[in-house]
């Protein structure tokens, strides 16, 4: 039985995290995601939870007191957002390589400096390559549902990674939607009893965790940590296809809208997908053969997957949220430029970067790319790669 | 505890570990586990212990134990005892653990200091054992605020110009004794049953406990091997190293020398002092020496003892 809520984002994360009921949430509060762990700390407060409520004083010490945590063979928690993140930065690559399976919400919002506490994707994509687990969301809905499967995912004997679970800051964090959250006994079944195979609080069998890992063995650790990232994919569809069933919504590695026939498409992820599906429906109006990749897992990046989809296209626009500052690109364009080189895809790949900062994006900015495109899939002419959308020059 | 029981007992962290001879840290942390009578969860932070005692796929330790990063074991053993406590109330475990997180100065006086403050403002059930060498010595000498004023380190060498450290050491026993927490207190592997007898009121306390040991580093004091424990003992004498504890808030002074040692006694042994000897470092001596008598008068003042 699920029930037809209106919540922000940030109260239905709240909301995941209760019906998970971890054993330890060390958590330090940020804007955007403070309502998240408020709420939160009020269910300890009133008894809802198991949970061992951790105020830490950074979030360093949020990452390092949820590492200890999981290592002792608890499940455990932590949520924060963009200076945050990075300050939990040592410990991300720590929780990773020691195999940890955290689960942890990130409401996105752009790094300092100069400071601004509104959205974009900076914090998690400086995250991209720490061994994380990334999913991105469109709205709260996929928040709330990618929270509670990432625990299972994470948990997986082939995967024993941590996940974060992206929402954007204010736009989904604070904006309230129509939504459906499962029955509690249906995630407390769905996600189950977590029992660690090693684990500190073992007297029969104590172990060292954290060892000073040298030439002979540390690669060894890094491959086994690449064999597991290579299993990901496979879990989250088969954890996908499961939870589907309690909850009648399908997810995959990412999202093709009105792609299969498209001759030019966007690949975003977030919230902006829903401004894109809004910009492809009107296109379609207009007799253009648009189409949307919304990626849902972004680490570890489904290559194959996303070249094969966008590979008949003509011409494909990737947004980023993101700047790499690299003069190559945003992140999610390098990663799709590089997928798309082993395919036997021929078609043009540009690149806008926008949003940055919470610059808020129009459906008509998305529709003026779309315009770019065919002119690209016309001509064959690129004027420029690498673009960037909705700022003042 | 007397000295022949304790012997008895299980060694916790076993021999073959790679410490330097003369270490101080390997025989601080011996006494201090002999005074656990329960299975511990043992947090080390960056530093030599724990690069010489869990080198994979070997361990030291009998217990099970967990390193993080450098700044912070004090949250990492707090996230264990967390996770404890949860699942102790849920009925999931009935088994009485210990707790301990290790740092040296560097891990607990500098980059693990937030961590440690918020550890102990948080009232977690554990113990944090910070062993002072006065400087990070697992990284080759490097001064900490614990280092003593006037020392060579390779941060702060003695040059033609500036005579080693310039600043004292900042005292991070009366800190954690700021944070009103149950126990609290400074030790020293000379006597090795006040620190066990401190060590077990430590494990005992309900809620958090700080024990500050001073460990001697052979290779930073430029001080002989064999001659460590003899130097913690001169500390003492000289009131460089008071032996202290606050219990409850009530300080107690532990160890009072018959006969107070001038300062130098304490700093002619160590090669990292050597410079302050030349003359025209003499004013730097006594300098050294007010401090230590105000220090000390503090101290008594403090523990009642004037």
């Amino acid at each position: 039985m699920s029930n037809q809520v209106a919540l922000t984002g940030n109260e239905v994360m709240a909301q995941a995290m209760r019906q998970i009921n971890p054993d330890v949430v060390a958590a330090y509060p940020i804007t955007p995601q403070t309502a998240m762990v408020q709420l939160f700390s009020q269910f300890v407060a009133d008894g809802k939870v198991d949970t061992e409520y951790v105020t830490v004083e950074s979030e360093h010490s949020a990452m390092s007191a949820t590492v200890g945590a999981s290592a002792a063979g608890s499940r455990a928690m932590t949520a924060t957002a963009a200076n945050g993140l990075a300050l939990m930065w040592e410990v991300l690559y720590i929780a990773s390589g020691t195999r940890l399976p955290i689960v942890m919400p990130v409401v996105n919002r752009a790094l300092s400096g100069p400071i601004n506490i509104h959205c974009d994707h900076s914090d998690a994509m400086g995250a991209r390559d720490s061994g994380w687990i990334q999913f991105f969301a469109e709205n709260g809905q996929e928040a709330y549902d990618n929270a509670i499967q990432a625990v299972r995912i994470s948990e997986h004997e082939d995967v024993r990674l941590p996940s974060i679970v992206n929402l954007d800051g204010f736009i989904i964090s604070h904006a309230v939607e129509n939504l459906e959250i499962l029955a509690d006994e249906d995630v407390e079944e769905f996600v189950g009893d977590y029992q660690a195979d090693n684990y500190l609080l073992n007297s029969e069998d104590p172990i060292a965790v954290g060892p000073l890992d040298l030439q002979d063995f540390y690669f060894e650790h890094k491959m086994q940590q690449a064999v597991a990232a290579s299993n990901v994919k496979d879990v989250v569809l088969e954890v996908a296809k499961e939870y589907e069933e309690i909850s009648g919504r399908e997810y995959g590695l990412f999202e093709e809208y009105k792609l299969d026939d498209a001759e030019v498409a966007v690949v975003a992820l977030g919230s902006t997908t829903g401004t894109a599906k809004a910009a492809v429906d009107n296109l379609r109006e207009q007799g253009v053969k648009a189409g949307l990749l919304k990626i849902r897992l972004y680490r570890p990046f489904p290559a194959e997957e996303i070249a094969n989809a966008l590979k008949d296209l003509d011409a494909v626009a990737i947004l980023d949220r993101a700047d790499t500052f690299s003069t190559t690109g945003g992140p999610v364009y390098i990663d799709t430029r590089a997928a798309l080189y082993d395919s036997d895809a021929d078609l043009e790949v540009v690149n806008y970067v926008y949003g940055l900062g919470g610059r808020d994006i129009k459906v008509e900015e998305i529709e003026s790319v779309f315009e770019d495109l065919q002119q690209i899939a016309e001509t064959g002419n690129v004027e420029q790669k690498i673009n960037y959308l909705g700022v003042r020059e | 505890m007397k000295l022949k029981e304790a012997a008895k007992k299980e060694e916790r962290l076993t021999g073959g570990h790679r410490l330097c001879s003369g270490c101080g840290a390997g025989t601080v942390v011996r006494l201090v586990m002999r005074a656990s009578d329960n299975p511990a969860v043992v947090g080390c932070s960056t530093g030599c212990l724990e690069v010489s005692t869990t080198i994979y796929p070997y361990t030291a330790w009998e217990d099970s134990f967990i390193h993080n990063a450098f700044e912070n074991v004090a949250a990492t053993i707090s996230g264990v005892e967390s996770a404890y406590r949860s699942l102790r109330n849920q009925g999931k475990m009935d088994e009485d653990f210990d707790f301990i997180a290790i740092g040296g100065d560097g891990g607990s006086y500098d980059i693990g200091f937030q961590s440690l403050s918020g550890a102990m403002e948080r009232g977690h059930d554990m113990v944090y054992l910070c062993y002072d060498n006065g400087a990070y010595m697992n990284t080759g000498i490097q001064r900490s605020s614990a280092t003593p004023k006037g020392a060579n380190t390779t941060t702060s060498p003695a040059g033609e110009v500036i005579p080693g450290k310039q600043q004292y050491r900042k005292e991070l026993t009366d800190i954690m004794a700021a944070h009103n927490i149950p126990y609290v207190a400074q030790a020293s592997p000379f006597k090795p049953q006040d620190l066990m007898k401190k060590a077990k009121k430590a494990f005992e306390t309900e809620g958090p406990a700080f024990l500050n040991v001073l460990a001697p580093c052979p290779r930073g004091w430029r001080s002989k091997a064999e001659e460590g424990i003899e130097l913690t003992k001169i500390a003492a004498d000289t009131c460089f190293w008071p032996l202290f504890e606050v219990e409850n808030g009530e300080w107690k002074l532990n160890y009072n020398p018959k006969a107070k040692k001038p300062i130098t006694d304490w700093l002619e042994p160590q090669g990292r002092f050597k410079h302050l000897f030349k003359p025209e470092n003499e004013g730097l001596i006594e300098e050294i020496q007010e401090h230590v008598d105000e220090r000390w008068e503090t101290i008594l003042h403090r523990c009642g003892e004037e």
